[in-house]
Formats: C-alpha cells, sequence, structure tokens
C-alpha cells in the first residue's frame, strides 16, 4: 500500500477539519479492523463446521434463525419472532422482511426449509443433525413463515438453533452444491478471500439486515504463537486478537495501550473417570476420588488463577452454587474413609490429556496426580497429540481423561450425549443411570422455566453425587485489543459476533 | 555412464520408498480426516454420516488401494487435492516453496558471510583472545534453541522498538524486494546464528588442519604474505567440510523451518506440513514430503558436484 487512497485523503481531511472545528460533529470513520488469532477455520461449511475458529468465522458471515446475547438470552437474527405451542410439539418463525443474503436475494421460508433439510441428511454429515432429530416436518404457510412440527416436546430445540451450525443458507446455492465452496451468507461480513493457515478477508456486507457497520472490514491474520500475537498488538500491526492460552492473556493488561476483554464460558474442565473400569466402578471410590481433590489449587496451580470452580452445569440461568454439591470443599479424612469402606488401598491407572488442548491440560494433569497421591491414587499421565486423544476418547478407551468439554446456554444440548441411555456418546461417559435419563427427559419436555431449572438442577446434585466425572472449572475467553477500537461485548459462547459494533479510530 | 546419470537413477527408487514410508506412518497414527475436522463431535455422527466422509476424504478404501490409486496420479503429475485448500497439491506447495527458498537461502548467506571469516579469524589466532571469543559465540550460538532466539528478536523489536517484522502473510521477492527481504531477515537472522556457529566452528578446525600442512609451510617459507598464506592457500583447501555442512544443512532448511515460521507467523513448507499433519490431510502430507525429500537428493549430488569444482584431485564416480 504505497499510494495514497481516497479514503486516507478524506481521513486526512477529517482530522483537519476536526482541528479547525473542534466542534463539528463527525461522522464515525470507517475503517479496517486487523484481527489476529493463532488457530485458523478448518472449513466453510456452517452446517458440518465444529472447529472453535471456524464457527467464530461462519458466524460473522452467516446468520441462524435466532442467536443468543452476551447474557445468553435468544434473541432474533433472521427470525423476527418465534412461539412454541403449548405442548412444546410446533415451534413458529416469523422471518424478518428485510433480512437479504449477501448477494441481495431475500431470505425466505423456502431457503429455511431447504438449509434445515440438509442439515438433517445423512448425506450431509453434519454433527449437529443429533440435536434437531425431533423434527418431523417443516411447513412453509407462506414466505415470511416456518413451522417446525416435533415428534416430541422438545424446549431446548430452540437454543439448539441459536447456533451458526444451523445456518439457514440460500436454497439455490443448496441445490448448487456450492456450500463450503462459495460463502452467500445473510450475516454482517462477506468473505472476500481465504488463504487457509494464512489470512481471511472480511467486507461490511452491505444488505445486512442488522444495520450499518463502522468498520469496512476485518482481515484476519493467523499468527501461530500467542506471543507474537502479543508483540504485533504491542508493536501496531494488529488491533484485535483472540487469545487462546491464559498465561499470554494476563501478560494483556501490563502493556500501555492494550486492553483485555475477558468473559467466563460455558466450556468447562473435568477429569472424566471410566465408570465402566474398576476400580472406578466402586462409586465410594469416585466420591474417594472428589474429596481428595482440591478444585481451587487446581485453578491457582495449573490455570494461573485463571478460573471459577463448577459444577457440571456452567450457565449462570441453571447453576447453583459449588458450595451445595456433594465434596466440594477438599476432605482428606472422608476421602480416606470412603477408600477404606471400598475396601480399595490405593490403585494405579493412566490419566489421558491432549498436548496443548487446553493449554494448560498438561500442568493440569500434574496437579490432580499429585493431589490424587494423597489417597494412595497413582496416576500415570499420558500426553497425547490431539487427533490420538480425540480418537482414544471417542473408543471410550480410558481410564481417565483431562478433558476440557464444550458448554451449551441449555443443560440438555450440553448433556444429553453423555448422560441420557441412548446419548451419542454414552459409551464415553459409560454411566448409563435411569435417574439421569428420567431428569433429562423431563427437562427437554417442561415449558416452565422455573420448573426446568428445578430439574436440571436435581439432575446436577446427582451428577456431582454420583461422580462419573470430576468436574473442576470453567475458564474465560480472551480478546485482546489496542485501545483505537472500541464497541467490542464478548460473549460466553465465544463468539465474535459483537465485532458489528465495533468501531476504529 | 557417468556418476550423475546413475544418481539420478537412484532418485526414483529412494523416492518410492519415501512415499510408502510416508503414506503408511500418516496412516498407522491414531486419527483421521474426519475427526482432525469434527474433534470429539465425530462421535456424534451417525455410520451413514461417517461413511458419506470416509468417501469424502477417501480414506473408505484399503490402504493398498489408496497407495495404488496415489501412485497411478503421482505418474500423471497429479499428486491430489488439498483437503485443507481444496487445491490441488503441487499447486499449494508452489505457493509455499519461494518463502522457505528465499529464506534458506537467506540464511546460508548470513551464515556463510559470518561463520567463514570468523572461523578463519580464530584459526589464525589459535589460543589467543579473540580466538577463545570466537569459540565461546559459537559455542553459544549452537546451543542456543532458534525458538528462545526467534523470541527474543521478536520481544525485542516490538519492546523497544515498536515494531515487528509483517506476519501472517509473505511478499514475494519479484513483488517487492525490499519488503520481501525486510520481511525475512529476521527469521533468516533467527536461523542463520545458529547454522553460522557450525560454521564458524568447522571452518576453523578445518582451517587449523590445513595450515599445518606441508605445501602451506612452503608457501610461507617461499615468502608469501600471512594473508596470502590464509585466503589464498589454505582456504580453498580448508572449504571442502564447510561445503558438506552447508549442503547438509541448506537441505534441511529448504525442507521448512518449522518453529520459527511458527514463530514468526510465515506460510512456509515447515508449517504446511505440520498443519497436514494435524489436520490429517494425508494428500498435503505426501506430496509435501515427497516434494522435500527431491529437493534434498539435488542439493547433495550438488554438494558433491561442488568438491570437484573446489578441488580438481577429487574426480567421483572413478574407481
Amino acid at each position: 500500500m504505497n499510494q495514497f487512497s481516497p479514503k486516507t485523503l478524506l481521513a486526512g481531511l477529517a482530522v483537519a477539519t476536526a482541528l479547525t472545528s473542534v466542534a463539528a460533529a463527525l461522522p464515525a470513520q470507517a475503517a479496517e479492523l486487523r484481527m489476529a488469532w493463532s488457530q485458523d477455520a478448518t472449513g466453510l461449511d456452517p452446517h458440518k463446521q465444529t472447529a472453535f475458529s471456524s464457527l467464530r468465522l461462519l458466524e460473522l458471515i452467516y446468520e441462524p434463525l435466532v442467536r443468543m446475547d452476551a447474557e445468553l438470552n435468544v434473541v432474533p437474527a433472521i427470525a423476527s419472532s418465534w412461539e412454541f405451542s403449548d405442548d412444546a410439539k410446533t415451534l413458529t418463525f416469523s422471518l424478518d422482511p428485510n433480512a437479504k443474503f449477501s448477494d441481495g436475494t431475500a431470505v425466505t421460508s423456502a431457503d429455511v426449509k431447504a438449509s434445515f433439510e440438509r442439515l438433517l441428511d445423512e448425506a450431509t454429515s453434519a454433527a449437529a443433525r443429533s440435536n434437531f432429530l425431533s423434527i418431523e416436518s417443516i411447513d412453509t404457510p407462506d414466505d415470511a413463515t416456518v413451522v417446525f412440527n416435533l415428534s416430541t416436546a422438545d424446549v431446548p430445540i430452540l437454543v439448539a438453533m441459536a447456533t451458526i451450525n444451523a445456518a439457514v443458507l440460500p436454497a439455490s446455492e443448496i441445490e448448487a452444491g456450492t456450500i463450503g465452496t462459495e460463502t452467500v451468507g445473510s450475516g454482517p461480513f462477506v468473505l472476500e478471500s481465504w488463504e487457509p493457515n494464512s489470512r481471511e478477508v472480511l467486507s461490511a456486507n452491505e444488505h445486512w439486515a442488522g444495520g450499518e457497520l463502522a468498520i469496512d472490514g476485518i482481515t484476519i491474520s493467523v499468527l501461530p504463537d500467542e506471543m507474537a500475537i502479543l508483540a504485533s498488538l504491542r508493536a501496531g500491526q494488529t488491533d484485535f486478537a483472540l487469545l487462546n492460552d491464559p498465561l499470554v492473556a494476563t501478560l494483556v493488561p501490563m502493556e500501555a495501550g492494550l486492553e483485555l476483554n475477558r468473559v467466563g464460558v460455558l466450556n468447562y474442565n473435568v477429569l472424566q473417570l471410566n465408570p465402566s473400569r474398576p476400580p472406578m466402578d466402586n462409586l465410594k471410590v469416585r466420591q474417594a476420588m472428589s474429596c481428595a481433590i482440591d478444585r481451587q489449587e487446581i485453578i491457582d496451580a495449573a490455570l494461573a488463577g485463571e478460573g471459577k470452580v463448577t459444577g457440571p452445569l456452567t450457565m449462570p440461568a441453571f447453576a447453583q452454587d459449588p458450595a451445595n454439591l456433594f465434596c466440594y470443599e477438599q476432605d482428606l479424612d472422608k476421602a480416606k474413609e470412603l477408600m477404606a469402606e471400598a475396601g480399595v488401598d490405593g490403585f494405579s491407572a493412566t490419566v489421558i490429556a491432549a498436548t496443548g488442548e487446553p493449554p494448560v491440560a498438561a500442568s493440569e494433569a500434574q496437579v490432580l496426580q499429585a493431589q490424587l497421591a494423597e489417597i494412595g491414587v497413582d496416576l500415570e499421565i499420558e500426553m497425547m497429540e490431539l487427533n490420538v486423544y480425540v480418537d482414544a476418547w471417542l473408543a471410550g478407551d480410558f481410564d481417565m481423561a483431562v478433558a476440557q468439554n464444550g458448554g451449551r446456554p441449555d443443560p440438555y444440548p450440553m448433556y444429553n450425549r453423555y448422560f441420557t441411555n441412548e446419548g451419542n456418546l454414552a459409551h464415553v461417559s459409560n454411566f448409563p443411570d435411569d435417574e439421569l435419563d428420567s431428569l433429562m427427559k423431563q427437562g427437554q419436555a417442561e415449558t416452565d422455566p422455573a420448573k426446568r431449572v428445578e430439574i436440571f438442577q436435581a439432575f446436577e446434585s446427582r451428577l456431582a453425587e454420583q461422580s462419573p466425572w470430576l468436574w473442576l472449572s470453567t475458564g474465560y475467553s480472551y480478546t485482546a485489543q489496542r485501545e483505537s477500537v472500541s464497541g467490542f461485548t464478548p460473549s460466553p459462547t465465544g463468539t465474535l459476533f459483537g465485532l458489528v459494533n465495533v468501531s476504529v479510530e | 555412464m557417468s556418476y550423475v546419470a546413475q544418481r539420478l537413477l537412484t532418485f526414483p527408487l529412494i523416492l518410492l520408498g519415501v512415499s510408502i514410508l510416508v503414506f503408511v506412518a500418516i496412516r498407522l497414527v491414531p486419527g483421521d480426516a474426519i475427526t482432525a475436522m469434527l474433534g470429539t463431535e465425530a462421535g456424534l455422527l451417525t455410520p451413514a454420516q461417517r461413511e458419506a466422509l470416509s468417501v469424502y476424504f477417501g480414506i473408505d478404501q484399503p490402504i493398498w488401494a489408496q497407495y495404488l490409486r496415489w501412485l497411478t496420479g503421482l505418474f500423471q503429475g497429479d499428486l491430489g487435492i488439498s483437503s485443507i485448500y481444496g487445491k490441488p497439491v503441487f499447486t499449494v506447495i508452489l505457493e509455499r516453496f519461494p518463502l522457505t527458498l528465499q529464506l534458506s537461502l537467506m540464511s546460508m548467506v548470513i551464515a556463510l558471510s559470518v561463520g567463514v571469516p570468523l572461523g578463519v579469524l580464530a584459526a589464525s589466532r589459535n589460543e589467543r583472545p579473540s580466538d577463545l571469543v570466537v569459540r565461546v559465540l559459537a559455542m553459544l550460538g549452537q546451543s542456543t534453541p532458534n525458538f528462545v532466539v526467534g523470541i527474543l528478536i521478536i520481544y525485542v523489536l516490538s519492546v523497544f522498538f515498536g515494531f515487528v517484522p509483517a506476519m501472517g502473510t509473505f511478499t514475494p521477492l519479484f513483488v517487492d524486494p525490499l519488503a520481501s527481504i525486510g520481511q525475512l531477515i529476521f527469521p533468516a537472522i533467527t536461523l542463520g546464528f545458529a547454522f553460522a556457529a557450525s560454521v564458524t566452528r568447522i571452518s576453523r578446525s578445518a582451517m587449523l588442519d590445513v595450515l599445518s600442512d606441508d605445501y602451506v609451510r612452503t608457501a610461507r617459507s617461499k615468502g608469501a604474505t600471512p594473508m596470502s598464506v590464509i585466503w589464498h592457500h589454505a582456504l580453498p583447501n580448508a572449504l571442502i567440510p564447510v561445503v558438506t555442512l552447508s549442503g547438509v544443512e541448506f537441505g534441511y532448511l529448504l525442507g521448512g523451518a518449522v518453529i520459527v515460521e511458527q514463530i514468526f507467523a510465515l506460510p512456509g513448507l515447515g508449517r504446511l506440513v505440520l498443519d497436514a499433519i494435524t489436520q490429517r490431510d494425508y494428500a498435503l502430507v505426501q506430496g509435501t514430503v515427497l516434494f522435500i525429500a527431491f529437493n534434498f537428493l539435488v542439493v547433495n549430488l550438488l554438494v558433491d558436484l561442488t568438491y570437484v569444482a573446489l578441488d580438481p584431485r577429487i574426480r567421483i564416480g572413478r574407481r
């Protein structure tokens, strides 16, 4: 960029004007946001992608019917309003008449129907399909109305629809088979170019129904080393960055001119026990382990203090005070007593953990190893490359696993895969329990919010007391920005949709 | 048959061996393209969904059938399609290679222009203070991992100079030579640091050997100046081990500098292979490793030929 663009000249003029007449109200100066992250998106098909960065990118390009705001309320996106029938078996959406795809065509009920049919088609191979199995048929009485007919009462389906995995795509693109290669969405930005593992260029979508943006576009650079991201922010080469490593994030506030945004997330760090293997099949052994660990100490020692003790439920609307849960205060005497009652005089086991995923996995495993040694549990830590770990994890082939699992704004989609009898990942959790199963099903069908909270808190207490897994902590999601950037709101879901309100001085 | 032709004939055999090794190794590692794409969410797939994805990634066939298909493609000049980039593997490699080549050349220029003079200096002042200083520096250079050097350089630049080299993308030399060299100079110094240290040590010891040779004494006794003895008579012979070292080192560098590319966010061959492995892009791993192996073979051949140019007494290939 050696030449002065007309825009730079205009900016110069604007500065000159501002200097001569301070009182003159200036329109927000449009600009480009230079962003950095360490892990790039892995693909562009919103129905199929599950990688964190892919979702964050696609949320800027596509839109679902509804989305979650920063307080985890369901708010309008393509749909301007929605309603459940009394039996929670019909869900009706009215679409925003202004919603348009980036090519200027209107978003209609036909697009919604085609999108959900694609998602449900097994040939699409969308993992998110499992959240929408209750959809029996979709009616489109007119262009702006969509009716989902459900086979069973399914209240949490609305929250499941509030993710980019349920994005509404143009029916024409679906038919042409270009999803994943072309990106025609109704979101705030248009993807101009993508060089995988190097750079994305986004420009403002003039057809977006959500209003005017204060920036012209976003350039996302992939800088794999987060210390380099920090250096790049410091040197003014990057305006805004996503950070994963809490240790790097804690350095940001010490830098002049940089700000850190930190928000508690729904993901949770957990020590998954395998209750199908002895001696973890013994309730007293699992409980002893739960009593033996000091969750706050793990946060302090392994996470640099960056986290909060949590029970199974991480969403504030449902979570109860962890102090109410079974043995959330370390109690070594009780732990030893429980081991003695179980008749187990210590044992050896292997705990698997993924290298760098999350960045603190190894240190968490080490602190757990030290704490459990107190009651005679001899842990051997096996660090694995992420894919190797995922392979072992999916096969349920481990004694224990240090994991960071994804959270959802609703307990049902978060845990039905693990703790219902027909859950897709029931062979990973290995803990069939009729009480948990029945509580899950009640929570799915119940429409009264207060009763749902009651049901899921009972579910949470039961989980903590049975201790198939030991829930440890939730962390934060971090973004760092230069002072010239303003208007960003972080969200517990990790979304960067808050960038639509950002301006750069 | 000439030596070069003989060597060239062994290339296909070696490359075939490399390709089989890589093909099998990457598939023996647990996890596949599906788990790489979906992580633990892959557990939510139904068998039919999994099957559809296997077909998409071309991993539904038995391994020997996959290899035959790949090999057939190779003979037609087709390395397959990268699943990450959605482009032919060879195109992706060619996009990345200029950076790696330029970075390797720059590191080598730095290493040789620093290492050889320092080595010669140290040898000519054997056991004197300047020799000791050079030797300590060389030890330091060899024993400091390049991620330490790289992170230090970035830290110093950004904290004290408010500057970092351009990161994320690469400006090719022919587009903007200054920007291109400016972007790679710090990574090249990082790589060149340890490289220069090895060059210094090897040229020092080679020089010491040569300086005690009879012909050098003869040259001295015939009244050649010390300068002329060192640079004119001794150096050409002392350079042979330096050429060997540089050749091997250059061959390694052409395979991509994973750590330095990671730190400076450079899209070179090293990161390409790393990303391809972590994302289980089999075609890309196979294609890139084959390309790197081929480069290594060519560089080694060139090194052998350089010997001949440096020392007319060496006649390779004739018994």
